[in-house]
Parts: C-alpha cells; structure tokens; sequence
C-alpha cells in the first residue's frame, strides 16, 4: 500500500499540494518516473514493432502509431466525448448512490453488536455474487436506459464501501468511546467526532476501491447491455472492423482507470492529511 | 443457550428475507417478478437438472483452468520483478495501465485474436485476473522484512531455498489478497465471455432464458450465479485460513500483546 503512492508521486504530487511533501519525494521521484516512462516507451515499441514483423497478427493487431492515430481521430469527434460523458456520469451517480447508502447503512449496522452479528451471515452471502449475474434482470427491467448500468454498478460499489465502513466503524477505541460517553456527548456526537474520523481512512479505502469497480461496471454494463457510453462504442467499432479504434478505446477506458486512481489517491492523501498512516509517509 | 443465539443470528435474518419474498411474491402476477416457489422449482428442474453437466461444468472447469494459468503466471512473474528495483519502476506505470483497462473490454478484442472457443475463454479468464495477482505479489515481495533478508543472506540461504522459505512466506498475505481480488474478477469473465459467443455456459444459459423471456428460469439463473460466486468464495476463505494460520496467529498475538 505505503508503495505505490510514492510510484504515483510524479503525476499525483502536484494535485495532492502537501507542503511538506514534494522536496525529499522528488529527489526519490525522478528517477522512478524516468523508468516509468523508459517502461511505457518500450510497450509502445513492442506494440509498434511485434505486429511488424508478424509476431502478432497485424490484420487484428494494429500497430501503436496506427491506434495512435485512431486515438487522435477518435478525440476529434462529438460521438466520442458523448460517449465518455455518458460512461462518467453512470459511473458517478452509481458511485455516489452506492457510497451513500454504504456509509450510512455501514456505521448504523456497525455501531451496535446485535446488527453487526444478524446481518453478518446474509452480507457474506450476499457479497460474493458477482453483479454482472443481475445483468439479465436489469435488461429486462430497464432495457438500455440508464438505471439499469447504475443497477449493475450501485451493487458492485456498494460492498466495497459498506465492508470497508464496517471494518473502520468497529475500530473506535473502547477508550475514547467510553470518554465520549462519559463527558455527554450525545450518539449523534459521537458518529461525528469519533466514529467517522475513525472510520474515515476506512472509508477512504472503500471509495477508492468502489470507485475502480464503478468503472469497470459501468463500462461492462455498455458493451454487454448495450447502454450509451465507450462500452458500446467499443462493440460497435470492432464489430464494423474498426480494429484500430477498438484498440484506441481499450487504451482511452485505461487511461480513465488509471486517472480515477489517481484522483482517489490524491483525495484519501488530502482528506487524510491529518491521520498518522499518512503523516508516516513524509519523513520517509 | 450460546449455541441457539449463534444460530439466530447467523439464520435469522437470511430466513426473514426468503420468507418476506415467499410471501411477497406469492400471488404475484407481475411478469417480471415471478412466486419464489416457481423459481426454487425451475432452479431444482433446470439448474441442478440437466444443465448442471451440460453448462455448470464446462464453465466451472474453464473459471478454474484460467485462474490456474493466471496464478502460475502472475506470481512468477511478481517474484521476478519484484525482487528488482529497476525493473520494478519500469513496469509499474504498464502494469497500473493495464490493471486499470475494465477486463470484460478485452473480451471482444481477444474474440478477434484467438477467435470464440474454449481457449478464448480461458486465456481472457486469466487475462484479466492475472493483475491483481501479479501487483500484489510483486509489493509482497517487495516488502520482504529486511532484516530477515540480511538474516538469510548472511546465511547464504539463496537461490529456491530463499524463494521457498524467505520471499513466498513472507509475500503471501499479500498474494492471498490478489488471489481473492482475481477470483471474483475470474467470476465475472467467466459470464461475460460466455455473453458474446459460446454454445454453453452458465452466462450464456442465463441470457438465453432471457432473451426468450423465461423469466423463472432468468431468476434461477440469477441465483445459480449466485450460489456459485459464494461457493467459490466459501472454498478460497478455507485455503486461505488454512496457508494463512500462521499469519493470522501472528497478527492475533502482535494485537493482544
């Protein structure tokens, strides 16, 4: 975990903005981009030359300049931001349902014994179930419109967040509970000053995880489902054997990954800034 | 006493809820939400009928056999570059990339490689479940404890017996949580290679029943999914608990000391 923030410092640093952070992280930092990018260069290399020289099928394997150039035709047009737009807004009102209703439901269950034993059985049985299996209801329920991507995404999302909560909200020290309680402070009180800063970088954790779950979701219930976003731009273009563009959008749903990574790393640095697993980081 | 509140609690609430759709759904009518009983009925004729051989195996063998490929690989691989800091921060940003492309997406792109068979379905299983695996074993390896390092090199313990007794142990909680991450993403490419092209499969089953709207058999489906995603969960938590004990124990002894 404590690894691959600081692989991520290059492009991550300057959003995070911590004072102390940048100087002794740069002078570790560079040269661990400069590999990176060494890295990235030799993929597109392999890419460019394997299907050259017939390694790779070249009819099905396009070549990196060739999705290279797909990609700069694909930004070109309305269809494609269109696309990318509707993709990020299921991944964003799935997402933020999900992260509701986890954190809520999460700290009302985890917060007394009795609930967290009655409902332990059903969420492990319920957990497991891999979303896409509610990919024929939501077709029929729903067809193409939008609930039936943020069905499939809401239920992915929402375990990642709720497990997470329910972990973070068992972990309030008995000490401080009892202080709490001692000192009056009401249970609203104490969800607000020591549940949650408890259970925050839990919390975090989950969103982050949700979040790269969302998007996978969201893009699977396109192609699958055939909702309005780069899932179905990517069936519709290797399926009029556009191969290179197929190739583009794979590249454009990675990029999207990475960034939603990226973005959730530097907001659990930023909102946690205060908490001890963060601080740690620094002076390393 | 103890053991009927145990078993309250574990059977209550899941009882409650059948019982609330029994009962809910008893007299529906609605199309789309069919009596539970009908639906117990179809899962029993169809999904542990004929279908069991004829859709629940070849998916199964085919989750299992690409999980296996991901395993052998992921984890070799992880130990390899794990263990140097050069190649590490090579392949970091490649391998976040390609972690972070969504795996079904791969599916109608391997469909142009390797065309629609068994073998398609297998390498996309493996495919996609491979990263996870292989990121989390290389940041175990990568936070080998040091001084156990220096402890075994200073004893010359190298080559396969270190692999075996020094960096495998210790990376394993870490490779346990990828095993994990990839299994339920191996579920997940199981169904949805068998969406797009496949003569027989549980997701192929299932959007069959769909598509010619038999809706009792859809939810049966729905759940036959279902129970094979918490079966599979059920038998890694036991593999798990058993590689792991010692880990556990370690973790329970550092906590109460």
């Amino acid at each position: 975990m404590t690894g691959s923030p600081a692989v991520t410092a290059p492009a991550g640093g300057p959003v995070a903005g911590a004072p102390a952070g940048p100087r002794p992280r740069r002078r570790r930092g560079v040269p661990q981009a400069v590999l990176g990018l060494v890295g990235l260069l030799i993929l597109v290399l392999l890419v460019e030359i394997l299907p050259r020289i017939g390694v790779l099928p070249r009819e099905y394997f396009p070549p990196s300049s060739e999705i290279g150039s797909a990609l700069g035709d694909l930004v070109g047009t309305t269809e494609f931001w269109t696309a990318v737009g509707d993709t990020l807004q299921g991944w964003a009102i799935g997402l933020a349902i999900a992260s509701v209703a986890g954190v809520v439901l999460g700290i009302l269950i985890g917060s007394s014994r009795f609930t967290r034993e009655f409902t332990a059985s059903t969420i492990e049985f319920l957990r497991p179930i891999p979303s896409v299996a509610l990919i024929p209801i939501a077709v029929l329920l729903f067809g193409v419109a939008i609930e039936s991507k943020l069905m499939l995404v809401v239920y992915a999302a929402f375990w990642q967040v709720l497990i997470q909560v329910l972990y973070g909200v068992q972990d309030v020290d008995p000490v401080a509970q009892d202080t709490a309680r001692a000192y009056g402070l009401g249970r609203w009180a104490r969800v607000r000053y020591l549940t949650w800063p408890t259970a925050l970088p839990y919390v975090m954790t989950g969103l982050r995880l949700a979040a790269a779950v969302a998007l996978i979701l969201a893009v699977t219930a396109e192609l699958v489902i055939g909702n309005p976003g780069l899932g179905k731009l990517l069936a519709s273009a290797q399926s009029s054997g556009a191969y290179p563009t197929t190739y583009a959008i794979v590249v454009v749903t990675g990029i999207l990954g990475v960034l939603v990574n990226l973005v959730f790393r530097a907001v659990e640095r930023y909102s946690l800034s205060w908490h001890p697993s963060q601080r740690g980081e620094i002076p390393v | 006493m103890s053991v009927l509140r145990r078993l309250g609690l574990t059977f209550g609430l899941p009882i409650i809820l059948l019982a609330a759709w029994w009962f809910a759904s008893a007299d529906s009518t609605d199309f789309f939400f069919p009596p539970l009983s009908e639906i117990l009925t179809a899962l029993k004729e169809e999904w542990f009928g004929p279908r069991l051989l004829d859709d629940v195996v070849p998916s199964v063998l085919r989750l299992l056999a690409g999980y296996a490929v991901a395993i052998v690989i992921a984890v070799s691989l992880g130990v390899l570059i794990g263990t140097s800091r050069t190649v590490r921060g090579m392949l970091e940003p490649v391998l976040e990339f390609f972690r972070a492309i969504p795996p079904p997406v791969l599916v109608p792109i391997f469909i142009l490689l390797f065309g629609i068979g068994d073998g398609m379905k297998v390498i996309v299983i493996a495919f996609g479940c491979m990263w996870p695996i292989l990121l989390n074993t290389v940041e175990g390896v990568r936070a080998v404890d040091s001084v156990l390092s220096d402890t075994a090199r200073v004893y010359r313990i190298t080559g396969s017996a270190r692999l075996r007794k020094l960096v495998l142990p210790s990376a394993s909680p870490q490779i346990y949580a990828g095993l994990r991450q990839g299994l339920s993403v191996a579920i997940i490419l199981m169904v949805i290679s068998e969406l797009f092209a496949a003569s027989n499969g549980l997701g192929f089953a299932v959007v069959q029943a769909q598509r010619s709207f038999a809706i009792p058999e859809t939810w049966a489906g729905m759940l036959m999914l279902g129970l094979l995603g918490f079966l599979l969960a059920m038998l890694f938590k036991v593999v798990e608990n058993r590689q792991l004990a010692w880990y556990h124990g370690l973790r329970r002894a550092q906590r109460s000391s």
